[in-house]
């Protein structure tokens, strides 16, 4: 017992010290997102000599955060951001749901097909679609927020009718069958009883998407990036484009830029942590 | 239970036509344009002229660095990555009074998107690794990202602060499934905690195993948004990775034909290596 003892008092020395380790790169940017320049510059370890708030400021305006150069709030980053990322999720949750439920439920080639379709380009790496891509969005117009929007639908579509086909497959068809007989037509089975029933994998597919469509980057790049258009992603070049980094506004940015994920996490975190566990069961 | 044709493409087509549009479309022009010489646009049909293009992408030493370089972060990457992402795993499950605290701050690195990332790595390792490296007279410390050397480490430091707690989190999941008889039981035949991981744990998380190098080796090997908030490339191309040297060769260099064709290479070896790493540890498992 008392080898016992001693091993659990290692193993809570060795949590802490990784614990710290984990959340020093958060401990740096805190710290000096409220350093003036010239605090910045004596250390960036030490807590700041003189707090000030007005790096935020600053940082905001830069990354027209909360209003663009006209003082609108529709043009600022991070109604764009918001904007992009809940409409994105809304009709890839719609859409993708929709497909899997009648993927699920129709035997047939055709619908082995386009389900086998879905999974294989998982296994198509963005790069490999970018520059035809780009070339065929300016063609068709889609080279703006909408249009990235419905981009966003073609590249969730593989993962999320993965992920719904899997939880669909899992569903007793009895009910649907009843509702059938009964009367039904297959569009009110489906949003009167299948899409109530399908609230965990919702969860769990709009959380991934959540992720990963407001920290994408290279898509709004190459798609929108001009005024009025961008992303809080994009936006952070303002900081690093040029020469002399300001490191003092570029730390009161990035933090900025990570609060809104934060709180995200903090809501969310039990499905986040779900959802990629069943992700990870493919 | 079957709804006729009307209804199937009622609810399959507005993915389906997005999926076209975006992915299906794109990929097939592309795979045509990379043997014409294409200016990057879709106004003209453009010139066929053969395996032209692959003959450059194979005389192209900046690809052939950026292969290697990307080649070798990833081996390091999936080594490093799953060492760590485990042993977080196993940390966490020990019931110690902080565990949930432990999740949640491992994980959290995970939520943010990789160029904020990389601009968050590159004050710390220009800025405070200087400060300490200084202060303590530690020259290891001092002029990182100045090399390649130091470049490619503060790659791989990167991707494993992001990458190991997503692995913990699947990893975790597997651990909870060993039944608890199997752990009692190794205990009263008096195996030790070595031979316990060796024996009864590593081949129950095998599966674990198989999807964690995969997602490892996919992520690092298609690195971009660290890649380019961190190092950009630099020093000269001495850290640019495969996904930024298409991007530059296509932007910076304009040269639309032969970027396609290192995109189609780069398809290739993507797919082909994470089928060969699927179908190898899916044999393994059932061995084991």
């Amino acid at each position: 017992m008392e080898r016992k003892k001693s091993l659990r008092i290692i193993l809570y020395i060795i949590g802490i010290f990784t614990s710290l380790l984990y959340v020093s790169p958060f401990y740096i940017l805190i710290v000096n997102a409220f350093k003036t320049k010239k605090d910045l510059f004596v250390s960036t370890l030490k807590l700041p000599a003189h707090w000030t708030v007005k790096n935020f400021q600053v940082a905001a305006d830069k990354l027209s955060l909360l209003w663009d150069n006209t003082s609108s709030f529709w043009g600022s980053s991070l109604f764009n951001s918001l904007f992009i990322t809940i409409g994105s999720v809304t009709i890839i949750v719609i859409f993708t749901s929709m497909a899997a439920w009648m993927l699920v439920r129709t035997k047939s080639k055709v619908s082995t097909i386009i389900f086998f379709m879905f999974i294989a380009a998982m296994l198509v790496p963005f790069q490999a679609v970018m520059l035809p891509l780009v070339a065929l969005s300016g063609k068709l117009g889609l080279q703006n927020k909408f249009g990235l929007i419905f981009m966003y639908l073609g590249f969730g579509s593989s993962l999320s009718v993965f992920l719904y086909h899997g939880f669909i497959k899992g569903l007793p068809i009895s009910i649907e069958e009843a509702a059938i007989v009964d009367g039904c037509s297959p569009w009110q089975v489906f949003w009167k009883i299948v899409f109530p029933t399908l609230k965990p994998i919702h969860i769990t597919v709009a959380a991934l998407n959540v992720i990963a469509v407001w920290n994408d980057f290279l898509l709004p790049q190459l798609m929108i990036n001009q005024k009025g258009m961008q992303t809080i992603p994009l936006k952070m070049f303002f900081f690093f484009g040029g020469y002399s980094k300001q490191w003092h506004l570029a730390m009161a940015g990035l933090l900025l830029a990570i609060i809104p994920v934060i709180i995200f996490y903090f809501c969310a975190q039990k499905h986040i942590i779900e959802g990629i566990t069943a992700g990870a069961n493919k | 239970m079957k709804y006729n044709k009307k209804w199937f493409w009622l609810f399959v087509l507005p993915v389906l036509v997005a999926f076209t549009i975006i992915v299906i479309i794109p990929l097939l022009t592309g795979i045509y344009y990379s043997f014409t010489a294409w200016n990057g646009r879709v106004d003209q049909v453009p010139q066929f002229i053969g395996l032209k293009n692959y003959l450059l992408v194979l005389k192209d030493d900046g690809f052939k660095s950026a292969f290697i370089f990307t080649t070798k972060f990833t081996l390091v990457s999936i080594v490093i990555v799953n060492v760590v992402g485990f042993s977080l795993a196993l940390l966490v499950t020990r019931k110690l009074k902080m565990s949930n605290f432990m999740r949640t701050i491992f994980f959290m690195p995970n939520l943010i998107g990789g160029l904020i990332l990389g601009f968050i790595w590159q004050f710390i390792f220009v800025g405070v690794f200087q400060t300490i490296g200084e202060a303590f007279n530690i020259t290891f410390l001092q002029g990182w990202l100045s090399n390649e050397k130091t470049g490619f480490w503060g790659l791989v430091i990167i991707l494993t602060w992001q990458m190991a707690g997503y692995l913990m989190v699947i990893y975790i999941a597997a651990l909870q499934n060993i039944p608890k008889e199997l752990i009692e039981a190794s205990e009263i035949d008096g195996a030790n905690a070595w031979e316990r991981v060796r024996h009864i744990i590593i081949p129950m998380v095998a599966p674990a195993f198989t999807i964690s190098i995969f997602l490892t080796l996919a992520n690092s090997f298609k690195l971009f948004d660290q890649n380019l908030a961190l190092t950009n490339g630099g020093p000269g191309n001495a850290t640019e990775m495969l996904a930024l040297n298409i991007y530059k060769t296509a932007f910076t260099f304009s040269k639309y034909g032969e970027a396609q064709a290192k995109s189609i290479v780069f398809f290739i070896v993507v797919a082909g290596i994470t089928l060969v790493q699927v179908y190898f540890s899916k044999k393994k498992e059932v061995e084991m």
